[in-house]
């Protein structure tokens, strides 16, 4: 890496695994911790190299499974600095459970998830079937993550810099969920600009809960998700969703493109979506006024345009690379208004343009 | 002289640590976590360290050591406590960490924590409560359980063809080239307190000497799940776990 | 005679009456009461205040942390 540029926003040509990795040192992370998985190797081996123990003082461990990788991440976390994880489906699955203790804790971080096809050991190509997972809560108890849906090598960077904010703003973990393609595919990125990693000072003041050490003028700091009285645990539960409507309210993110006049509205995130881009300009060019959501926070859902559009068009379809995990949002969010059709393929297989078209004409214009 | 002449603030030598507060701990009359968790406010207020210590409770009997102790505390997922305690450490690395585990947390459910934050030589202390039982659930068997030894799922004694060997897990830990103090003791008798108290403090001494990971090994009582009185306790652990579970330094470096 | 005099003070609240410091106790100082804590447990205390020298084995050996101990020269 050139050590010149380290401090200014830089435009490279890398991977969206890469790509997390400089992002993650770029914006002031403290710690990474990770166990190797492919599609999502990357992260880890790029940080790895780039050493920034060196340069921000970020500490980077491989540790001995994804179980203990989030709770690495759950003690760094704790001591408010800000830490993260990566993996790809089955090694998030092992994390579901320090992932619903860091919620009921109330403790921010990031974990990334660079999908690969499942159930089970699965398959290593690419696929989105951990929607329900990471958006419907894959671990016990009520709770939400934020969960971040990249499309390109910009936003894998971009998006690793928001989760923090996010996860900060709100005490809890979120997620960037990506795939295989955006982990391994390689475009041009700009780089965020260094933030230096917070003092102890800042860190008393921004997380005044981090267990830093209980000065004589402090109460102890206790990070735990334990309260054994069913009021208590009621009480913690009530705030969680307060500041979930809250994320709800202030935190939606999409893209929308070409949908004031559509008659159909394609939803898709992440690689599938710039697929079903293509699928929308070869539409356009035979003359059908196609549309494409692409949520951007797939928690918190954006509900509110889809119900609007929902108003206005003939129909939707919802593209995904598994068995039809978004569609049940998409149908909840239009209300039964409009049809809403699915097409999806799974295991690791990417639709082409081509086919979502067919599958918008039968499934949606031709019947 | 009477007795009132004698309470008299002047003539004070004993008196709970301030690092321990008021709050009137869970654990059953004669409970070996409650003595453990004495002496480590002691050594906190001794070593004058309550600023920079954090721990890490597990679950089990002693998840709620955290509200005994005023010191700042994470409560770990069940065995997770030594990689939290790696995620601290390696964050904090002037600051005193130890997790406090019991033998279902450290040497069942967490074993591969335990092991790979021993080997990769994390500088905390560990101390592990070793009562052969699930005292929180209601003294089921335990990894540590003794052959023979009654529980509530083995109600015949601990067979070895069913249910495998008790785990010295501490003698493992010993055998790692991350680990350099590992030692078992107890807190049955004074004389055992007092060493065992030397023991946890060099722990946490080891733990800012960047020399690797310390584990005290307390061969505890539970009175409740082994159904006896605490001083009957005392005396049957004596007889069958200092057998299986010796006293003494396994490794002192 | 006994060099030093003591006395141990018990929180008797904090008590669970767990028999530890009356079996650590050399002097058979210690006794548990007849009487009951507010939650039913009798309680530690000093049955025979004058055989005690304030040696601490019972504060010590104490899992509740509810022994406080006083402790004179006795030749002062």
């Amino acid at each position: 890496m050139n050590k010149a540029n380290q401090n200014n926003e830089e435009v490279r040509l890398m991977k969206g695994n890469e790509a997390i990795a400089h992002a993650a040192i770029r914006c002031g992370c403290d710690g990474y911790f990770g166990y190797p998985i492919t599609p999502q190797s990357e992260i880890m081996e790029t940080l790895m190299e780039l050493e920034p123990w060196n340069t921000t003082g970020m500490v980077v461990l491989q540790a001995e499974s994804e179980t203990a990788s989030i709770n690495m991440v759950y003690g760094a976390a704790g001591c408010g600095k800000k830490a993260m994880t990566s993996s790809s489906s089955p090694g998030v699955s092992l994390m579901q459970e320090g992932i619903s203790y860091m919620a009921g804790s109330e403790l921010p971080c990031v974990i990334v998830n660079v999908m690969r096809g499942g159930p089970g050991l699965g398959t290593i190509q690419p696929s989105q079937a951990d929607y329900f997972q990471t958006v419907k809560g894959g671990g016990h108890g009520d709770y939400k993550m934020i969960t971040l849906a990249p499309a390109s090598v910009q936003e894998m960077a971009d998006h690793t810099v928001l989760a923090f904010d996010l996860a900060f703003k709100y005490r809890t973990p979120a997620m960037v969920l990506a795939d295989g393609i955006i982990g391994q595919m390689m475009e041009k990125v700009v780089l965020p600009p260094f933030t230096p990693r917070w003092t102890e000072e800042e860190i008393r003041k921004i997380s005044p809960w981090s267990t830093l050490g209980k000065r004589p003028q402090d109460k102890p700091n206790v990070i735990t998700s334990l309260a054994l009285q069913a009021e208590e645990m009621e009480e913690i539960n009530m705030r969680l969703q307060a500041r979930y409507r809250e994320i709800e309210k202030t935190e939606v993110l999409y893209e929308e493109i070409n949908c004031e006049d559509a008659d159909y509205i394609i939803v898709a995130f992440g690689t599938t979506a710039r697929v079903c881009q293509k699928t929308m300009e070869i539409a356009r060019a035979e003359g059908l006024k196609v549309g494409l959501i692409r949520p951007i926070t797939l928690y918190p859902f954006p509900k509110d345009i889809l119900k609007h559009y929902a108003a206005k068009v003939k129909g939707m379809l919802t593209v995904e690379m598994n068995a039809g995990q978004m569609v049940e949002d998409v149908r909840l969010s239009t209300c039964g208004k409009i049809p809403v059709e699915f097409y999806g393929r799974m295991g690791g297989i990417v639709p082409s343009p081509d086919e979502v078209l067919n599958a918008l004409k039968s499934k949606l214009i031709e019947i | 002289m009477n007795i009132a002449d004698i309470i008299n603030p002047a003539n004070l030598v004993y008196e709970k640590t301030k690092v321990m507060n008021d709050t009137p701990m869970h654990y059953c009359p004669g409970c070996s976590h409650g003595v453990v968790h004495k002496i480590v406010g002691e050594i906190i207020e001794e070593m004058g360290i309550q600023d920079k210590t954090i721990g890490v409770a597990p679950v089990g009997c002693a998840v709620f050591a955290y509200k005994y102790l005023d010191i700042d505390w994470q409560q770990a997922a069940h065995g997770r406590a030594p990689a939290v305690a790696t995620g601290i450490k390696r964050l904090l690395p002037d600051r005193y960490v130890f997790t406090y585990q019991g033998d279902g947390d450290l040497a069942a459910i967490g074993t591969a924590e335990t092991i790979h934050a021993c080997n990769r030589g994390e500088n905390i202390a560990i101390i592990f409560i070793n009562n052969g039982i699930y005292g929180m659930t209601g003294g089921q068997m335990a990894p540590t359980t003794l052959k023979g030894m009654k529980s509530s799922t083995s109600p015949n004694g601990r067979e070895i063809p069913l249910a495998g060997h008790p785990l010295n897990i501490t003698e493992l830990l010993a055998k790692l080239d991350g680990t350099c103090y590992v030692t078992r003791q107890a807190v049955h008798t004074v004389a055992a307190v007092k060493k065992c108290k030397r023991a946890i403090q060099k722990a946490l001494e080891n733990s800012m000497e960047n020399k690797g990971t310390s584990i005290v090994e307390v061969v505890s009582t539970c009175s409740s799940g082994w159904k006896m009185t605490p001083a009957d306790s005392n005396d049957w652990m004596v007889e069958n776990m200092f057998p299986v579970y010796p006293m003494g330094d396994l490794k002192n470096i | 005679m006994a060099k030093f005099k003591g006395a141990v003070v018990v929180n008797t609240e904090r008590c669970k009456g767990c028999d530890l410091c009356v079996v650590a106790c050399p002097y058979d100082v210690l006794a548990l009461s007849k009487d009951a804590n507010s939650k039913g447990l009798n309680f530690s205390y000093m049955s025979t205040p004058d055989n005690c020298i304030g040696c601490m084995a019972c504060a010590t050996v104490c899992p509740d942390a509810c022994i406080t101990v006083y402790k004179v020269r006795n030749d002062l």
